[in-house]
């Protein structure tokens, strides 16, 4: 079985939701449509207070090659354009739209229907795919047409399609990948087509034999000779994009380099079905599939919501905070991010609400690092956490550029795994910060 | 005799080495000015970075290359500035002394803690994670970088409020605090005569609702006080009151004016009692006092 071959630890696996069928979220009586989605600049509001719009109506366009146009998950009228504060209390703008109905734009197939028959070009298909605002959906949720858009020095040879969810607990691209499987094989023929490249590559975790057996089957069944699915050893951080060319086809991204340089262009799973019904059933992206899950939660749910829901209004309905909730994260525990804000509206990529008890996320005292290795061995960029540790601590910004700081992926790894306890993450992260504003400031050769 | 041979033998090597090395000093002599030296000398020698160089060092090559410029010592202050300025025989301006200013007051008591932080405690790695652990998120975060970065131990984190405490007598406007806090809330502020200073202790620049419902102190951007200042020396711009410091004459209208006390005087002489005859003011010794004492007696008593 394949995985990549540096690093990497193994968290319990607890998909605890993994066999509850993706409901769909009433639709919120207020949406907050934030137009800070996406990585790269915020979309611009191109509605005005008072407007009336519909599901699926373009609200904000994009302000640049990076930056994604964001669509009304709701049909109602803009109740105002104001700063709302997101999940850990930063603040973007966002526009408020009371709902009235649901009435959704002309030309968006609801229908049930599978189109398999891609119409457009290569070139039409990335102006669908901006267009319609998809954007990366397995967290960093950079824009997909970007991706689609690789420089003239790289040539794309294959997509690989992530379906590792390698994070404990989220089960969302498993649902997806249950549910809509035949969707998602159409989503990788077009991301096949707008790359202009004839293979394609399924990586799932072995711990999703359901999935694995029934994508092989029907890739048969549907005719889609140029996908293979592989079957991946379970080790976290599969799902990192190196990491999986790594595992899938046995390259390693150079450092400083892109992806795209080994000629494997990644999406994830939700990113494909969003790509689908953008291309095939002219929806753009306003809504997608979360988890609401815990060890405490009341509920062990799968949802399709609608994008702009506050994130209290899905807790209320899965039966509230549990009490003995210390800690809500959006995403996986590993790299999600804590919730300081629980009326922050979700976004294109939330990929879950988690419930994790205080035993399970207490912060032991630190101690002494005793040079054991360990977070060097389960650093899967192959970097010296305990070493960046202290040089950042004598703030040695040469030195950690030296040592590839900027190379980090923030996984997670080399805390998860240290014995002592040392805040290795927090001091790596904020030392990869730094140290990436001073190689900005450089002027360009 | 074999240690007579030795001891000659060394000496003989010693003296040609000697000879080798002079004729290398010689041909390879590194011409440097010597006012750096004289320069470098009168310099504190903190190399605190302060001046924008990076040390004493630097700062005295600068200076005697380019002359004095924009540039100023501020450990060393005006009286360094002058002994430079001697020294190179030429002229330098007065500065100001300044002095760090917290622009924050949201104390453990005005501004509750909404979320708990128990990650790694420096404000830059919460600044990095999300807004704070409470509702301002313009607000001091009270994990101390100001201090871990102060070289004078002039800035201290005060337990009880959760806010750094500068203490003027030891801080040297360095601005290595000022650049070390990730809010941006300290700010180099001129001493002021006799270290008298008016300031808005508030750097949020949210709604005034919003800002009141996170701490009892904040700035609501109300405009009061730039309506009662004489002397145009406040603005209001994103919510926020700013006092140009360079325009205030310390007349402290805009002080009882605050209806959330964001304004903050330092080292002010007590009040004169609100209903005192104007022409006991001046016997309060205020040397930098306007010709409007009557006006700013009448304000308190309008109030009330």
């Amino acid at each position: 079985m394949k995985t990549f071959l540096v690093g990497g630890v193994h968290p319990a696996d607890k998909k605890i939701s993994a066999d509850a069928a993706i409901e769909e979220l009433p639709v919120p009586k207020i949406a907050y449509i934030s137009m800070a989605q996406h990585l790269g600049a915020p979309a611009e509001p191109c509605v005005a207070v008072g407007d009336k719009v519909k599901v699926g109506q373009q609200i904000g366009k994009a302000t640049g090659f990076v930056s994604a146009p964001v669509h009304s998950s709701v049909s109602g009228t803009v109740k105002s354009i104001e700063t709302v504060l997101d999940l850990a209390g930063k603040p973007s703008t966002a526009v408020v739209i009371e709902t009235e109905g649901d009435e959704w734009m002309e030309g968006i197939d609801r229908s049930e229907t599978i189109v398999s028959e891609i119409k457009l070009e290569k070139k039409e298909l990335v102006e669908k795919i901006k267009e319609c605002g998809v954007v990366g959906l397995g967290g960093a949720t950079f824009p997909t047409s970007v991706k689609l858009s690789p420089p003239p020095t790289a040539t794309p040879t294959c997509v690989i399609i992530n379906g590792a969810e390698c994070e404990p607990y989220l089960t969302s691209d498993y649902r997806v990948l249950l549910e809509k499987p035949e969707q998602v094989l159409i989503g990788c023929e077009i991301l096949m087509k707008a790359l202009g490249v004839n293979k394609c590559y399924i990586g799932i975790e072995e711990n999703k034999q359901k999935a694995i057996d029934l994508l092989t089957k029907l890739a048969v069944e549907k005719n889609h000779p140029n996908i293979e699915v592989v079957k991946l050893k379970k080790k976290y951080p599969q799902g990192g994009e190196k990491q999986l060319i790594d595992a899938v086809i046995g390259k390693r991204v150079p450092s400083m380099g892109l992806p795209v340089d080994t000629g494997a262009v990644v999406q994830n799973v939700g990113t494909t079905f969003a790509v689908y019904e953008a291309v095939q059933k002219n929806k753009p992206l306003f809504s997608g599939v979360m988890t609401v899950t815990g060890d405490c939660s009341k509920a062990q749910k799968n949802f399709l919501h609608r994008v702009g829901t506050p994130l209290n209004e899905i807790m209320d309905y899965c039966g509230g905070i549990p009490e003995d909730a210390a800690k809500i994260i959006s995403g996986g525990p590993m790299m999600g991010k804590a919730i300081s804000n629980i009326k922050a509206p979700t976004l294109k990529g939330t990929s879950s609400i988690l419930y994790l008890t205080e035993e399970q996320t207490k912060r032991k005292e630190e101690g002494n690092c005793i040079r054991c290795g360990k977070c060097v061995e389960a650093c899967p960029m192959s970097l010296e956490p305990y070493l960046l540790y202290k040089l950042w601590k004598v703030r040695d910004m040469d030195q950690l550029e030296d040592h590839y700081i900027y190379d980090c992926i923030e996984c997670g790894c080399c805390l998860f795994t240290c014995p002592a306890y040392v805040p290795l993450l927090d001091a790596v992260r904020q030392a990869k910060a730094s140290v990436m504003k001073i190689m900005k400031s450089r002027p360009k050769k | 005799m074999l240690i007579i041979f030795t001891i000659a033998s060394l000496v003989v090597l010693g003296l040609l080495l000697a000879i080798v090395l002079f004729i290398v000093a010689q041909k390879f002599k590194v011409e440097e000015d010597p006012r750096i030296d004289i320069v470098a000398a009168i310099m504190p020698g903190a190399n605190c970075g302060g001046c924008g160089k990076a040390g004493c060092r630097a700062f005295a090559e600068a200076a005697v290359k380019d002359g004095l410029g924009d540039l100023f010592c501020p450990v060393g202050g005006n009286a360094t500035m002058q002994k430079v300025a001697d020294a190179l025989g030429i002229k330098v301006e007065e500065k100001e002394p300044q002095v760090a200013v917290v622009r924050c007051s949201g104390s453990c008591d005005k501004r509750p803690v909404t979320s708990v932080y128990d990650g790694m405690a420096t404000c830059s790695t919460i600044a990095s994670l999300y807004g704070g652990d409470t509702d301002c998120k313009f607000g001091c975060l009270g994990r101390g970088d100001c201090e871990a970065v102060c070289q004078f131990g002039a800035i201290k984190i005060n337990p009880k409020t959760g806010l750094p405490e500068v203490d003027e007598d030891k801080c040297t406007a360095c601005g290595a605090c000022t650049k070390a806090c990730p809010k941006g809330i300290i700010e180099l502020r001129n001493k002021g005569p006799k270290g008298r200073r008016v300031y808005v202790a508030c750097s949020s620049k949210d709604k005034g609702a919003v800002a009141r419902k996170a701490c009892l102190a904040a700035c609501i951007g109300c405009g009061k006080c730039a309506k009662v200042c004489p002397f145009g020396a406040i603005t209001v711009e994103n919510n926020l009151a700013y006092i140009d410091y360079t325009k205030c004459k310390m007349c402290r209208k805009c002080v009882l004016e605050c209806p959330t006390g964001a304004i903050h005087e330092v080292n002010m002489p007590p009040r004169p009692a609100a209903v005192k005859p104007a022409a006991a003011n001046p016997a309060t010794a205020q040397p930098v006092k306007p010709a409007a004492p009557a006006g700013e007696v009448k304000t308190p008593a309008n109030n009330q």
